[in-house]
């Protein structure tokens, strides 16, 4: 007998404790508001508050829900441990949530990490202390100690790397420089009617301080620090390590043997050398950057050889994406309306695509069916053109002025001036309908594919079985086919879903985010029915407002905001999956 | 007797209807694939027509205006800058398949195989990149290209760098492909003297034809579809356009005067015939590598 834990119950009523304190704060600012534009009508974006009423009472129904679970779960838990305890024996539970572990898990991690860096310094201290003179030259000299021993080859490496990085630190416009102008982003202003340049006998325009610069540079400094540390580190564990094998009268390893290593025992650092430097630099440096940036009021504006100044605002950009008015612009409620839409439509997108590409694929491997390979090559070919091509073509055939509506007036059902404008018109209902539908056109033939595999690998006899049982054709495929798919895709799912939250290609490229939406045009970037978070971050990059330029700094805002979304999606769908797989079973 | 009777009737009874059934299905497929093909069979009809683009409603005919036909747009697609957007599409896709299969195949089967420290936190750090939405760094790696000089006309090696250094994140499918691979084989091997590196170039590499050829193939085809990020980086050049950035501009640019509608559909056909040769040469790779490696996610 297990004695069940208490965790889940009590982690579920903490979250909705906490869901209930959030709705509660929305709706705080939500009812006033609410009051308000009754009492004065067409005075606040009141088209975003019924988004936010939608939100809030989604979150305010997971809360009840969640409480109501949580209570239950500890009483009926409590009852039963009593009844496992005054029974005798019990064994100690081992039944785990997801949620649960994860969270003990990232705990874990974290204390692990900061017991690993003390260790790290405390050993780096007894180290000094115990190691020879050699060692302790090292510490300033890095690599002094390799070459002293023999070790010839590493020891210049360290040396040419600390003289790299100290010479990069202290060279004019170096890493100290940036690091320096760090906090404030630059303080001289450029200068465009310019100031006497003696040398040249004339004026000459000065630029100032680059904001972007600084910012940069700085960034890249700090992740040549974190760098040099980590290389300063282990050249002197690779000291107290030469300096154990010499005690123990081992010979140590020649360059030779270092270089031989690099193709055999140490072989995965070769290879992963050039990818993850690539990584670092073209994907991790910019999302640092562009996180930092939610932060400054950098925009178009002041992104230029001469009026390249911007500062740190701190929280700013976060606080106007969550209010109701600034400048007369309703943030809060484009932002709501525009993640809602975003949900459905990552909804719709994965799970109309996954049960039609299943049914699709069910139909085509079905016994009897004619002509197999010409059906799966039709639908093939839509993953082989390019889609730019497909989804420009098709939002053409869409247009006001395209084919469906040639052929709607062809065969009579309506006149030629009353030809709809699926994708751009007034109707948003109407372009986000078609969009999804469109949006089918585009998934089925993948979902058929991976369908298609899988499908043969369910074992003939449960059918068969199911067969002799009498079981409807609905009925296997409500029992076996759906749980065995869901089973084996649940990780597919999760990644299609959140892919298509980010689905820019076919939003963009179909309607460019159109129909425009009059109630958030205010709003930067000109906001439209279809546009997903994705897209309207873009369009903000994009165009300018009158007085700030391409307002940067909210892209940024709404990016993290994305990342948030996405990261709590996967976090609770990946505790709740079935098949978290331990990835050593495959091999 | 009766029993055998009964399951005889039973037994032609649904026979029939699965015949019916059948046949129903064999009209939705029917139904299906016409769907499915019409933008395509549109796509290259309208590429033949030659008149300005005004009528872009209508396909074969138009109770008033008569339809001429003519080879006039891919003439016109030879004359216009769409060659220079070809070829530069062209050299980024060759040179991206080559170096992105290598750095994605080092990274798969090193994760696959070998087992070190910073493996687990690598692969979870992955993950948790991949949750930024990739848009947020277009701006920052624009100007970054922009002080290397690689931005606007230089655009060309400027994607090329971008699209090969990001391209270790996309290791996840052949990851599942290694692993379906047994180790054992590995440890036969190093048990009789190979070097690692012995181990991927002798025993792996030759059993990994599949999965390289659908790294190829993927890496390969990405470049012809990626529209943003290359008009971000040619901006207003336009001999720096890849083919998407080319034949958008010329859709947005569409008047009743010009033929860029038509010259459009020619282009999208010129673009679309090498590509689809040579991912229904390689479709078998490819579905291998979608239902192998993908859906073990």
């Amino acid at each position: 007998m297990y004695k069940k834990k208490i965790v889940p119950a009590v982690v579920k009523t903490v979250l909705g404790v906490i869901l209930a304190g959030i709705s509660w704060m929305v709706a705080s600012v939500l009812v006033p508001k609410i009051k308000k534009s009754i009492l004065t009508p067409y005075q606040f974006g009141e088209d975003g508050f019924w988004v936010w009423a939608v939100i809030t009472a989604i979150m305010v129904i997971g809360a009840i829900i969640l409480l109501y679970l949580g209570i239950h779960e500890m009483i009926r838990t409590t009852q039963y441990n009593k009844k496992v305890v005054q029974s005798g024996s019990y064994i100690k539970s081992r039944e785990r949530n997801g949620l649960v572990v994860f969270c003990s898990n990232a705990g874990k991690k974290i204390v692990q990490f900061f017991v690993g860096i003390g260790k790290g310094l405390a050993g780096i201290v007894t180290t000094f202390i115990h190691g020879d003179w050699k060692t302790k030259i090292s510490y300033v000299v890095m690599g002094f100690g390799n070459i002293t021993r023999g070790q010839v080859l590493r020891g210049l490496l360290f040396l040419l790397l600390e003289i790299v990085f100290i010479g990069y630190m202290v060279i004019p416009k170096g890493g100290a420089y940036w690091l320096s102008m760090l906090p404030s982003l630059g303080t001289v202003a450029p200068n465009p009617h310019g100031a006497y340049n003696e040398v040249l006998d004339q004026w000459v325009s000065t630029p100032g301080d680059q904001s972007f610069r600084i910012l940069l540079y700085g960034v890249l400094t700090i992740f040549f620090i974190v760098a040099f540390a980590y290389t300063w580190y282990t050249n002197i564990k690779q000291n107290k390590i030469a300096e154990d094998i010499l005690r123990t009268g081992k010979p140590l390893k020649s360059g030779k043997d270092d270089l031989k290593s690099l193709v055999d025992d140490q072989f995965h650092k070769t290879l992963l050398a050039l990818p993850t430097l690539g990584i670092l630099i073209f994907t991790v440096m910019p999302i640092v950057f562009m996180i930092l940036v939610a932060f400054t009021n950098y925009s178009s504006i002041n992104d230029g050889m001469y009026n390249g100044l911007f500062h740190w605002v701190g929280f700013e950009n976060f606080k106007t994406m969550f209010s109701w008015d600034v400048g007369g612009v309703n943030y809060s409620a484009t932002f709501g309306e525009i993640l809602l839409w975003t949900l459905v439509w990552a909804v719709f997108a994965t799970f109309t695509n996954y049960f039609l590409g299943i049914l699709v694929a069910m139909a085509i491997n079905k016994k009897g069916i004619h002509l197999k390979k010409v059906w799966r090559t039709i639908l093939i070919m839509t993953i082989a053109i390019p889609q730019f091509i497909s989804l420009l073509y098709i939002s053409k055939m869409f247009s006001l002025n395209g084919l469906i509506n040639g052929f709607l007036i062809d065969l009579g059902f309506i006149k030629p001036s009353e030809a709809i404008d699926f994708l751009g018109g007034n109707n948003p209902v109407l372009a986000r309908i078609v969009v999804i539908i469109i949006n089918i056109w585009i998934g089925i033939p993948y979902l058929m594919l991976i369908a298609t595999g899988i499908l043969m690998n369910i074992p003939a006899d449960l059918y068969e079985s199911a067969k002799i049982d009498g079981a409807s054709g609905w009925k296997q495929f409500s029992k076996i086919t759906l749980p065995y798919m869901l089973f084996i895709t649940g990780p597919y799912l999760l990644t299609s879903f959140t892919g298509n939250m980010n689905n820019f290609n076919v939003i963009y490229l179909l309607t460019g985010g159109g129909p425009t939406n009059p109630a958030a045009s205010g709003a930067a970037g000109n906001v439209g029915y279809t546009d997903l978070l994705i897209t309207w971050l873009f369009k903000i990059t994009q165009t300018g407002t009158a007085q700030d330029g391409s307002q940067y700094y909210l892209a940024s805002v709404i990016g993290i905001l994305v990342f948030i979304v996405v990261g709590a999606i996967s976090l609770v769908v990946y505790s709740v999956l079935p098949s978290v797989k331990n990835e050593e079973d495959f091999q | 007797m009766k029993t055998t009777e009964n399951s005889m009737k039973r037994h032609m009874g649904m026979k029939a209807a699965s015949r019916i059934s059948n046949t129903i299905i064999h009209l939705i497929l029917v139904f299906i694939s016409v769907i499915w093909l019409i933008p395509f069979v549109c796509i290259v009809i309208q590429s033949f027509r030659v008149e300005p683009t005004t009528m872009s409603r209508y396909l074969l005919h138009h109770p008033e205006i008569e339809f001429k036909w003519g080879f006039d747009n891919y003439i016109k697609l030879w004359q216009s800058d769409f060659p220079k957007w070809y070829l530069n599409t062209f050299i980024i896709a060759i040179v991206v398949a080559v170096v992105q299969t290598i750095i994605v195949l080092c990274m798969s089967y090193t994760l696959s195989r070998f087992r070190f420290k910073l493996r687990k936190p690598l692969m979870q750090f992955m993950l948790i990149l991949g949750m930024f939405p990739g848009m947020l760094s277009m701006i920052i790696l624009y100007q970054v290209l922009k002080d290397l000089g690689l931005a606007g006309a230089n655009a060309i090696p400027g994607l090329i760098l971008v699209y090969c250094a990001s391209s270790g994140m996309g290791y996840y499918v052949s990851k599942g492909f290694f692993d379906t691979i047994p180790k054992s084989l590995d440890e036969a091997a190093r048990v009789d003297g190979a070097t690692r590196s012995q181990v991927l170039f002798k025993i792996i590499l030759p059993l990994a034809k599949p999965i390289v050829i659908y790294t190829v193939l993927t890496a390969f085809m990405g470049p012809w579809g990626d529209f943003v990020f290359a008009k971000y980086v040619s901006g207003v050049t336009p001999s720096a356009y890849n083919v998407a950035v080319g034949l958008q501009s010329w859709l947005a640019t569409d008047t009743m005067t010009n033929n860029y509608y038509t010259m459009f559909c020619a282009g999208g056909v010129v673009v679309a015939i090498p590509v689809v040769i040579l991912f229904m040469c390689l479709q078998r790779y490819y579905v291998e590598g979608v239902t192998g490696g993908a859906v073990k996610g």
